[in-house]
Formats: structure tokens, C-alpha cells, sequence
């Protein structure tokens, strides 16, 4: 007995749309069985992770609040890997952009202008869009692959905010706690809805959303990026610019997650910590991919994933499990994603034999 | 339809190779059907068919690179089922592929040693490499780099691999595509002389003059059935072409040639160093493409096709402006797509992966270059106008597909180049640039590419074909001019010469080369067969 996997014929299209929901559905199922090993009562624990978060507005402020960093940053990672530039390094991008952004309002704190907000969202954008520039520079110049190049940057941005937090940018009055003093007013973005967190973050996402789609979907230039990303020869055979991919999906990429940055700073954290992340850059990953690389796919995911961040407070609150749950579920996410999406090129097909000259002989 | 062979064999009773009712079925396609073969002693068994008719499959069957799915082979009487390549070499059977399997940076000894079980002698090794060399005229010297062979020698480096086991079956697979028409006869001596010796020999080929000449008797393939039998000698070309496309071979109707019109390519004396350490480099090349007029370029390929194709297309763009003028502009600096405004189109030679985006649609791939053509407007993709292109482009190019949303890698290489060459076309050129038009192109879909371009010539465009199949030029160019050593021949009307002659001329040897050129220094060229 061996199991084989066969290349289909065609991959379905239909099944293309359909793995991310199967993926959804068999994470909930894992979840059932993942509570129930905790000892906790399935449907109890169901209700509370994914039913309590929204059953009010406030609820749905806050759900809509966490998306707004995921859309930000997913959309912006989108427009590389159509191109297949992949940039994992979004974490880092996010955090230099929150940096920059805080720089803006710490130096302008006593200053009420309404130039200050704006400010702060373009150097977010410039100090993502820089640290991404390291890594397509390297790229390049020297081929330097860029996965590597981007993530190991994220652990050096981590040093700089803590440095920064610890040391020059140390609140006097913060009881030595790594963190900045607080933004004033005109550097934090405006409050939607009174009453909860909701931001003006919320609807730059919403926007860049619709950019995006209008860039991914229908523009001349997103087509010459993906044709540059699949197949370098033909980019160059019709006069695409493979560098210039490069350099346009890294920018993107740092710029957005940049803003996400500045939009987590300026919004419900009110200053630069050393966490100013959540995993936000990471799990946008997933949110991009789950969504298919496609701005409306993107939107429905990042509630989604939103929705598993909430989920994991509450299940610490009301269930006494830890906040790593959030992780697992995650973790279950990308994998039923990543697995459904094998079957779509793929079957399994039994077969009597080992066929050992296929594993010795490489087909010609 | 098992041809009238059976009775033949009643002398030597024992077929070394037979194959019964061989099918092998993947996923998406019946590779072969239900295959019957019968190879005797010192046979040489042509086995032909299109691009796709089963060919390919078979062999890797017979070589063990692949499992059937029903059926039996005999060898030397006795069933037996091969279990991988290693054991085909082990019962006797040896396989030189169309594409070589050497390494760049090794010796020949080197390479060979590497197919040998153990760990040989090389010193002895690369004397009997010598001597199999000398038996069969088959010259090499075994201490030579690989990339300094010639396409020919390299193809002698796989054939005395093979040798060196003494095999009782040889199968060569499309062996002449790549060889000179001198080059093509040594090759067929040594054939020849193998099969005196009781070799058999399973010849591929879609060559129907080669296989009349050489060999004994043939299998026509098609849709991968076996289509009939038949012995090359009592044939012509036309009927075994008929045989193997199931209907008579359409013929290019040419015309003559007219007066010429204005240039619309001029190279003038274009001289480049290779950045790929096995390039070729360009030295001195100069020539004229008019309207109304096809110019051939022959060459036996790594002769600087590619470098200068790259020159000519805008991918690699030339620092002095004035040594690529299109339709009187200088462009020798311009990239690909400010020559395209020129009026230039170019079918490069790779299909998938350079000609179209193999994961994309057949009307992405259409926007890939034919994007000027009301496809944009204000940046914006305008996606009717390009599955208007895409469906105008497969009805008049009459591509087999699954409509404009087929994937580029999901269509045969016939009609993925059929709809390259249609894309190309559609865009009105005043200049067509083709490389290699109908490379492992059936020859239904090789003989419509071919009238193409000669109704376009006719229409008044200025056509440059580059390409490997002199039978090819011979059949569509109005002039041809020779490729050797990144040196250029001067070029010919092709009524006022003959095969012959330029197959001397893909040696390196035309009148007056060696001190022709500025790099003149009589350098001799190689690949001289």
C-alpha cells in the first residue's frame, strides 16, 4: 500500500473559492474538538469564542477595529505576491512605520495642527516603505532571497522600538515602563462611533481596499507585475520590468503595513510600546491568502481573523484557557487552508506498489 | 491493421523487442493505446508520428522511465516488465535522448564515467572511448570540456555512452534536429554500420525523407494507436505523411519573389561579447531585411541566434544606437516595447515561459504584448477588447483550445504556437522577426505557419525567419544567409543555391569568411563535422 499524489487534469476554479470556506469549516470542527480535549463544553466554548465578541455594537466596533491593521497590511502584501515577491516581512515593515509615525507626534506634541494626522500617516508610509527597501535593494542588486531578507529585518525593527521605548523616546512620568509618553489629541485619529474605539483607520482601509482592487483587478500596470512574477522571460520578452516588480511590490508591501502601524499608534494604543504589534504582519499573511489575494476576499478574512483575536480574549476571560488559543486557531486556519488547497491541483490515488523507479529515476 | 510483416521473420524467429497490446493512460490523456511492435535483430525500426502521437511515451515504456498501464513486452522472447533505466542498460537496451543529458563543466571521460556503474578507471576509460570513437567514426577526444563540443560531438558523447555497454537495442530520439546535413550522413553511416552488426535500432523521427533513406521498416503513430506498418523503401514521403496525419499534407504555395521593397532591418556590422560564459559572441554581423521578402538564417543552433535574436527583439539592448535600425530609425538602444511602436513584432523561440505565461489565460497571454491595440485606456484593462483579440486570434489562427480562458501550458505546442504567431501577426508588423516558427510544431499546424508567412510577405511585410530546419528554408525564404561561430554569411537568393552548399556554410566555411568582418583574423570556425 502507498499513497501517491496524482496531478489533476485541470484544477477546478470553483474549488479555488470554495477552499478557503472549507478551510473555515474544518478549522470550527478542529475547534469543537480542540475544546472538548480542554475539558471545556464544546458548544459552550463555541458560543464564547465566536458567538460573544459580536453580539453587540460595541462588539462589532471592536471586531472591525482589529481588522482595520489586517486590511491595511493584507492588501499592501497582496499586491507582492501576485507578483510573487514574498515579503514575510510585513511584522518589521509595520513596526518602523509605527516608529516613524510616533516620531512625527512625539516631536509635534505641543502643536494641535490638523497637518499632524496626514504627517503622521505619510512617514508611517516612508519608514515602512524604507525598511521594505533594504530587502529589494539586496534583491536586486545581489538576488538576495527576499524571504529571508524581510524576516529576519522583523527582529531587528523589534530591537529598535525597544531601544527606542527603553532609552531616548522613555516616557519621564511612564514609571519606567518601556514605553513613550502618550500622543496628544491632534495625533490621534478620530473616534467613529462615540462611545467605542472605532477609528478613522477603519475607513483608509476601507479605501485602500477599493485602490486595491482597482489596481489588482484591472490595471494594466498590476498585470505586468504578475506576468514579471510568474515568468521572468516573457516579462522581458514584452519589455515588463522585473526590477522594477520588485521594487513596486516591496514598496507597496512596507508602505501599507507602515500605515497599519501608524494606525495602531494613533488609534487604540495612543503610543509607541515596545508590543506595538499583536502578530499583526504575520497573520495578515494568512489573511491574504485565505482571501485570495483578493481585495474582497481580503476584506471577509480580516473579520475572520479579527474574529479569532477576539475570540482568544474571551476565551481567556470566560473559559480560563490561554491566550495562545488564538494561535491555535490560526495555526489550524493555514493549515486546512494550505492542505484544501493541494487537493485543488492534486488527488491521492492508492496504489498496490511502491513504484521504485519512479523514486530513483527522476522522469525525463 | 497489422501490416503484411508477420511472415517475414522465419529466419531468425526470435524478435529481440516485441510489445503487445502496450497502454498507458494518464490523468488527462490515453498516451498509447493498445501498441503492438515487433523489433528483429539488426533492425532499424522507424517509429513516427506527430507531436503527441505517442512516440515519447513509448520509449520511456520500453527505456523503464515509465510504468504501462496494460500490456506485455517481450525481450529476446521472454517476457519481461522494466523496472527503471538501470535495468533497460542491465537487459541490453540503451536510449540517446533528444535532449542531452552532459554536464557543461566535466570532461567527456568524466561524463561518461558517470553513467558507468562503480568507479572506472578513467585512463583506461578514455582508451576505450577512443577506440568505440575510431570503430564507428565517431570522433572525440575524451579529455575535451563538454562545452567546448559542438552540438555533433556532444551527440557522439551520448551515442558512445551507450556503445560502451554494448547494447542490442539503441533507441535515438529525433537524433538529426540538431545536426548539419553532413553531420546527419556520418551519423546514419555509423547507424548503419551498428545494424550490420546485429544492433537494432528504434529510430524516432518526423523526418520522412530521413527514414526512407535509413530505415528498414517503420510504425506510423497517431492519437496513439498504432496508425499502420510500412517499409520506408516502397514509399514516398507524401504517403507515410498521409499515413501519419490521416489526410494529405497541405502544400505552401510560395510564388515568386518580388522586387524589393524598402529596407525595413538593417544590421550593420553588430559586435557583442556574450555575457553567458558559453554564449556565443556576436562578431561583425551585418544584414538587410526589405519589405515583401522572407530572409532565412540557418545555423546549427549556439551559433549566436540567441544573442543575436536578443539584440534584434530589444531584451537585451545594445549600447550604440545605430547598429539596429527599424524602418529607418535607429533602435539598437530602444527596449522591447518602443520597438514594438516601430512596427516590429517578434516570435521568440520558447512557447511557455517566454512567448506566454504558462498559468495565465490564452486572453491574458494575448494582452502580453498586443496590449496597444485598444486593450488600455487611462491604465486600465479594458477586458472585452482583449477577449475580442484572444477569440478573432484562435478562429482565424485556428487554435485547438478550450476558448480564451484556457491556460496557456494546457494547449499543444502546435497551438500554443499558432496563437503566439497569430497574436504577433494581428498586431499588423511591418517587421516579423521568427525564431525556430515551427519547432515540435505538427506538420499540419508547420505547414499553415509556413503559408502564413508567406501570405504576410506577400502582403508587403519584411519577415526574418531564424531557424534550424533547412528544409523549412529552403521552403518559404526568398533569401538565406548563413549563422556560424557568431559570424554571418553573406546571403544567397535561394534559387541560386542548394542544400549542399549552405550545409558547407554551417561549417564556418562560405567564400571570403575568415578574413571577412572586423574580428577578421582567420580564426577557424568550429563544428566542422
Amino acid at each position: 500500500m502507498w499513497l501517491k499524489l496524482e496531478a489533476r487534469a485541470e484544477a477546478s476554479q470553483r474549488m479555488r473559492y470554495l477552499s478557503p470556506l472549507i478551510a473555515v469549516g474544518l478549522t470550527l470542527v478542529g475547534g469543537l474538538f480542540l475544546f472538548a480535549a480542554l475539558g471545556k463544553h464544546p458548544l459552550e466554548g463555541f458560543k464564547v469564542f465566536f458567538f460573544n465578541p459580536v453580539h453587540d455594537l460595541y462588539g462589532l466596533s471592536e471586531l472591525c477595529l482589529k481588522a482595520t491593521p489586517l486590511m491595511l497590511i493584507a492588501i499592501g502584501l497582496a499586491v507582492g505576491f501576485r507578483a510573487s515577491v514574498w515579503n514575510i516581512g510585513a511584522e518589521g515593515q509595520y513596526i518602523i512605520g509605527a516608529i516613524f509615525a510616533s516620531g512625527v507626534a512625539l516631536h509635534y506634541e505641543q502643536s494641535a495642527s490638523h497637518w499632524i494626522l496626514p504627517g503622521m500617516v505619510i512617514a508611517g508610509a516612508v519608514g515602512g516603505a524604507l525598511w521594505a527597501a533594504i530587502p529589494a535593494l539586496l534583491r536586486t542588486r545581489f538576488r538576495a532571497n527576499e524571504i529571508l531578507v524581510t524576516l529576519m529585518l522583523v527582529y531587528v525593527a523589534q530591537f529598535v522600538a525597544s531601544w527606542l521605548v527603553h532609552g531616548p523616546w522613555k516616557d519621564p512620568q511612564g514609571f519606567n515602563f518601556p514605553q513613550s509618553k502618550m500622543f496628544a489629541d491632534s495625533a490621534l485619529l478620530p473616534i467613529l462611533l462615540p462611545g467605542t474605539r472605532l477609528n478613522a483607520g477603519f475607513l483608509m482601509a476601507l479605501a485602500s481596499l477599493a485602490v486595491g482592487y482597482v489596481f489588482l483587478q484591472r490595471s494594466f500596470y498590476g498585470y505586468q507585475m504578475q506576468v514579471a512574477g510568474q515568468a521572468e522571460e516573457a516579462a522581458r520578452y514584452a519589455g515588463y520590468s522585473y526590477k522594477r516588480t520588485v521594487w513596486v511590490a516591496l514598496l507597496t508591501g512596507g508602505a501599507m503595513s507602515g500605515i497599519a502601524g501608524m494606525s495602531e499608534v494613533a488609534g487604540p494604543i495612543g503610543q509607541l510600546t515596545d508590543s506595538v504589534s499583536s502578530n499583526y504582519g504575520f497573520a495578515a499573511i494568512i489573511v491574504a491568502f485565505v482571501g485570495r489575494l483578493n481585495p474582497i476576499g481580503i476584506l471577509l478574512s480580516s473579520l475572520l481573523m479579527a474574529l479569532l483575536y477576539l475570540g482568544g480574549e474571551q476565551a481567556q476571560q470566560y473559559l480560563n484557557l490561554p491566550s495562545s488559543i488564538s494561535k491555535v486557531f490560526e495555526g489550524m486556519l493555514l493549515f486546512f487552508l494550505l492542505a484544501a488547497d493541494l487537493f485543488i491541483g492534486y488527488r491521492v490515488r492508492i496504489v498496490a506498489n511502491p513504484p521504485l523507479g519512479k523514486l530513483l529515476w527522476k522522469a525525463h | 491493421m497489422i501490416g503484411p510483416d508477420d511472415k517475414v521473420s522465419e529466419m531468425s524467429a526470435v524478435p529481440r523487442l516485441m510489445l503487445r497490446g502496450i497502454s498507458k493512460v494518464y490523468p488527462s490523456v490515453v498516451a498509447n493505446d493498445g501498441i503492438d511492435l515487433r523489433i528483429m535483430p539488426g533492425e532499424i525500426h522507424a517509429v513516427l508520428g506527430e507531436n503527441g502521437a505517442g512516440k515519447s511515451t513509448l520509449m520511456k515504456i520500453i527505456y523503464g522511465v515509465t510504468r504501462q498501464t496494460a500490456g506485455e513486452m517481450f525481450w529476446e522472447g521472454k517476457p519481461v516488465q522494466v523496472e527503471n533505466p538501470a535495468h533497460a542498460r542491465s537487459l541490453g537496451i540503451g536510449m540517446v535522448f533528444q535532449h542531452f543529458s552532459l554536464f557543461e563543466t566535466l570532461t567527456v571521460v568524466e561524463n561518461v564515467a558517470l553513467s558507468l556503474p562503480g568507479k572506472p578507471d578513467l585512463g583506461y576509460l578514455a582508451r576505450r572511448i577512443e577506440k568505440v570513437s575510431e570503430k564507428y567514426g565517431l570522433p572525440v577526444d575524451p579529455r575535451r570540456i563538454t562545452h567546448a563540443l559542438s552540438v555533433g560531438e556532444r551527440q557522439r558523447v551520448e551515442i558512445i555512452r551507450c556503445l560502451l555497454q554494448n547494447p542490442n537495442l539503441l533507441i535515438m530520439d529525433e537524433p538529426t534536429s540538431v545536426l548539419t546535413p553532413q553531420a546527419v550522413r556520418r551519423l546514419f553511416d555509423t547507424l548503419r554500420q551498428l545494424s550490420a552488426e546485429g544492433c537494432s535500432i528504434v529510430y524516432i523521427s518526423h523526418k520522412l525523407d530521413e527514414i526512407q533513406e535509413l530505415c528498414h521498416s517503420a510504425t506510423v503513430l497517431r492519437a496513439g494507436k498504432v496508425a499502420g506498418h510500412c517499409i520506408p523503401s516502397q514509399e514516398t514521403p507524401k504517403s507515410m505523411a498521409r499515413l501519419m496525419i490521416g489526410k494529405d499534407l497541405p502544400v505552401c504555395d510560395h510564388g515568386a519573389p518580388r522586387d524589393s521593397g524598402e529596407l525595413r532591418l538593417e544590421v550593420d556590422r553588430l559586435t557583442r561579447r556574450s555575457d553567458d560564459p558559453f554564449g556565443v559572441h556576436l562578431d561583425g554581423i551585418s544584414l538587410q531585411v526589405r519589405s515583401g521578402e522572407i530572409v532565412g538564417i540557418a545555423g546549427v543552433s549556439g551559433n549566436g541566434q540567441q544573442e543575436l535574436l536578443q539584440a534584434l527583439s530589444g531584451e537585451a539592448p545594445l549600447p550604440d544606437r545605430t547598429q539596429v535600425r527599424i524602418g529607418g530609425n535607429d533602435a539598437g538602444s530602444l527596449p522591447p516595447q518602443a520597438r514594438r511602436r516601430l512596427g516590429m513584432c517578434f516570435v521568440p523561440e520558447e512557447r511557455l515561459g517566454r512567448g506566454a505565461v504558462p498559468r495565465m489565460t490564452l486572453a491574458e497571454n494575448a494582452l502580453l504584448t498586443a496590449h496597444r491595440r485598444g486593450m488600455v485606456r487611462h491604465g486600465l484593462i479594458r477586458f472585452d477588447a482583449v477577449r475580442r483579440f484572444a477569440e478573432d486570434c484562435i478562429a482565424r489562427f485556428n487554435v485547438k483550445c478550450g476558448g480564451p480562458n484556457a491556460p496557456a501550458r494546457s494547449l499543444s505546442g502546435g497551438n500554443l504556437q499558432k496563437f503566439i504567431v497569430g497574436r504577433e501577426i494581428m498586431q499588423e508588423p511591418k517587421l516579423l522577426v521568427v525564431s525556430q516558427p515551427t519547432w515540435g510544431v505538427d506538420v499540419g499546424a508547420a505547414a499553415f505557419i509556413r503559408q502564413t508567412l508567406i501570405d504576410l510577405r506577400n502582403a508587403g511585410v519584411a519577415i526574418l525567419v531564424v531557424s534550424e530546419e533547412l528544409d523549412e528554408l529552403f521552403e518559404i525564404a526568398d533569401r538565406i544567409a548563413v549563422i556560424a561561430g557568431g559570424r554571418i554569411s553573406p546571403s544567397k537568393p535561394t534559387r541560386d543555391t542548394n542544400v549542399e552548399e549552405i550545409g558547407m556554410w554551417m561549417s564556418g566555411m562560405w567564400p571570403g569568411a575568415g578574413s571577412k568582418g572586423s574580428g577578421g583574423n582567420g580564426k577557424e570556425v568550429q563544428h566542422v563535422a
